[in-house]
């Protein structure tokens, strides 16, 4: 296994290189702070690897070209922050509906509204994923670190590839701005999936829609390859055409739901550490995490039994571990930089099984370790 | 498409026909009618073939077509 | 069974048929004026995409047997740039309608036009929200009346055709569901050109428009379009006070810009050098 790179990166950057490393090969944005510097970085990478970008003129264009440039079959990512993600919420429910893959990366800013453009937050993560109106499949991933701003964007795109489906990686301004030394895997240390493709031969018979027996993931063509199929943001048939029976439609959504639900192992992904003693839990993710780890090592060393939960996965919600811990657990605590989200699913999770406590802070600073430790005091 | 060829012959389906009366306003020689609801071909042999009707059909449920192949 | 002329066999999804559309509709004439200017050009099928937006227009890739994409409602065309910019092979059509194209997707329109991106869009224009019953749109002629303007339409309409000319469009046309050979070149020469192309093709809507503005049937609208229509090139035989009432057609642009996709692949080649 030869020799890993050293880079000093910033985590935007990162998330370029990831999506690199991914296959990407078309880019539809607008700039915003703080995720332009993933616009610049793919207007300045893609040419070089035969990719594409295009700078549309707002972010509901954005993600709509992302989605056009996936349906000629090329690997398609569009990035922003808050105000754009709420304008890009049609077309990424679109984009679940009509199974369409992609990754829309959102750098989380102060909000609500234009906030503090400079400064983190974690408070869109109910929006990422009750943003859009109706039901529809959600996978989001959050990274800690710059490292892992690679690697998420790596498993995005194989996710989105994977289950055919839009997938939200959540950044924070903290994880896009800051800069760290980096490792970079090798290329074949990188897991690598393309969307499943319908063989030539069925050409006309060919059913978007229509997964084969037993799977839930429909093959997908690439308009100009002769597959004559269409697409569409109505409830749709196995052809695609749009339809008002009932039936199909509860099928449709159903099977587009099942695509994630049924997958929960393969999509989840979290972290454990000092969990062996634990009578307490501090569970955190996104640029929090560092505080909250640094936060827990300290409390262990005054002697407090606590361990760290760090979920990668945001959205579908670890669920099953989290039930699981809470057998064991007198109380959690809820780092996050808003005022009471991910909380919300600890509670619903864990029920009265531990309690749970939540520290939240919105003024555009990060939460500090101090203050997460203090926390810790009161509460456990 | 030009459509000027006297093998060609007036072709219509029923079941796609909406009753909107456009080809009958203009076929220049009267040769259509629409009767409850559907169009009716009258008057064949008046015919003269200039596709009129098909070129303005809203549902395709008129046009000229050759016997066999086209 | 009987599934129409050749035309419509080789290039419609015949079991779909009959369309939706309601009797009468202008769009039924409309998209088979499209696709026999498709068929004139005998363009490879498999490179054909059409793509609409929202509304009574964009239902028709639904039936035309092509690479065909029903976007979300206004956005046809910025969806139709990025699967024109990913795969400039591909002849992309845009298929909309007044209100989605000028209303809530004014913004990609504008654009789509000033960056000249080889698209033929064609509107098929109205004047009217057909598929939600009736209301006014940006191209409903003053003073006149949609569900939404029950005591007359205070706006100042539209006029599509100069909007995508002022954007950049550098081919801008006009035709109606009357004039259909004439619409078919129209549609034809758009396609052919490379870059942008806005063909604003009149159609009529005798349930809502025709209704509410007392325009008589599908016949009496027809007529109206016969009656009213001056083809740009005779324009300077009326008075003016005679084009008062009466709306033109025909060719209004036909320039040569650089295309958008051609200018990429420029960049493509230059970051090709850099990197040998």
């Amino acid at each position: 296994m030869n020799k890993r790179q050293i880079k000093l990166m910033q985590g935007n950057e990162a998330c370029v290189e990831g999506a690199l490393a991914a296959g990407i090969k078309f880019y539809a944005g607008y700039p915003i702070t703080p995720s332009t510097e993933i616009a610049e970085l793919c207007a300045e990478k893609l040419p070089q690897v035969g990719g594409k970008f295009i700078q549309m003129e707002d972010e509901i264009a954005g993600i709509a070209a992302t989605i056009g440039g996936s349906l000629t079959g090329l690997k398609s990512m569009t990035a922003t922050s808050g105000p754009g993600f709420s304008l890009k919420q049609e077309n990424i429910g679109y984009a679940a509906l009509a199974e369409i893959p992609c990754v829309i990366v959102n750098v989380q800013r102060a909000g609500p509204s234009t906030g503090l453009p400079t400064a983190p937050s974690q408070g869109d993560i109910m929006q990422a994923k009750w943003g859009t109106h109706g039901d529809h499949p959600v996978i989001a991933l959050s990274p800690t670190s710059v490292r892992e701003t690679y690697d998420l964007t790596i498993k995005a795109f194989n996710f989105s590839e994977k289950y055919r489906t839009p997938v939200i990686l959540l950044l924070d301004e903290i994880i896009g701005h800051m800069r760290e030394k980096v490792e970079i895997p090798n290329s074949d240390e990188i897991e690598i999936i393309d969307r499943l493709k319908p063989s030539v031969e069925d050409a006309d018979e060919y059913m978007a829609y229509k997964p084969k027996k037993g799977e839930l993931v429909p093959p997908m063509a690439a308009f100009g390859e002769g597959f004559n199929f269409h697409v569409t943001g109505l409830m749709h048939d196995d052809f695609g055409f749009p339809t008002n029976d009932a039936n199909i439609s509860d099928q449709l959504l159903r099977r587009i739901m099942k695509k994630i639900d049924n997958n929960v192992n393969d999509i989840t992904m979290y972290e454990e550490e000092f969990m062996e003693d634990a009578e307490f839990l501090v569970l955190a993710y996104g640029g929090t995490y560092r505080s909250a780890r640094s936060a827990v090592k300290k409390a262990r060393l005054l002697g407090y039994k606590v361990g760290l939960f760090k979920a990668l996965t945001i959205w579908p919600f670890p669920e099953k571990r989290i039930r699981e811990i809470s057998n064991k657990i007198k109380k959690i605590l809820v780092p996050e930089m808003n005022l009471g989200q991910y909380v919300l699913e600890v509670e619903r999770v864990v029920k009265n099984e531990s309690e749970v406590h939540h520290l939240g802070k919105v003024n555009g600073e990060a939460i500090t370790p101090e203050e997460i430790l203090s926390k810790i005091r009161e509460v456990l | 498409m030009v459509i000027s060829n006297t093998d060609k012959e007036l072709k219509i389906i029923e079941k796609w026909c909406k009753g909107c009366g456009i080809c009958v306003e203009f076929c220049p020689k009267d040769v259509l009618e629409v009767l409850d609801e559907t169009i009716f071909i009258r008057d064949l042999e008046n015919c003269i073939k200039c596709g009129f009707c098909e070129l303005r059909c809203p549902d395709y449920a008129i046009y000229l077509e050759g016997d066999s192949n086209e | 069974m009987n599934t129409g002329s050749q035309l419509i066999k080789n290039n419609f999804r015949v079991e779909k048929l009959p369309h939706i559309w309601c009797p009468g509709c202008g769009h039924g004439i409309l998209m088979r004026a499209v696709t026999e200017a498709i068929e004139n050009l005998n363009l490879d099928k498999k490179k054909v995409c059409i793509v609409s937006g929202i509304g009574c227009s964009s239902r028709a890739p639904g039936y035309m047997d092509f690479n065909t994409l029903h976007t979300t409602h206004g956005r046809a065309l910025a969806f139709a740039t990025g699967i024109k910019l990913a795969k400039p092979e591909l002849k992309v059509i845009v298929i909309t309608g007044d209100g989605d194209c000028t209303a809530i997707g004014g913004n990609h329109l504008i654009h789509a036009a000033r960056r000249n991106i080889d698209i033929t869009t064609i509107v098929f224009n109205n004047n009217i929200y057909g598929m939600t019953g009736g209301q006014y749109s940006p191209t409903t002629p003053k003073n006149e009346f949609g569900t939404t303007a029950p005591f007359g339409n205070i706006d100042k309409a539209f006029d599509v055709c100069k909007l995508a000319d002022g954007a950049g469009a550098t081919y801008v046309a006009r035709g109606t569901a009357y004039h259909v050979k004439q619409l078919i070149k129209l549609v034809e020469k758009g396609i052919n050109n490379k870059g942008f192309s806005l063909i604003d093709a009149i159609s009529i809507c005798p349930t809502y428009y025709g209704r509410k503005n007392k325009k008589g049937l599908a016949v009496d609208m027809m007529n109206y379009l016969k009656d009213n229509a001056v083809d740009v090139k005779a324009v300077k035989k009326f008075q003016k006070e005679i084009l008062e009432d009466k709306f033109v057609i025909g060719e209004f642009k036909n320039t040569t810009e650089p295309e958008y996709t051609d200018e990429y692949n420029k960049i493509l080649e230059k970051v090709k050098h850099l990197h040998k």
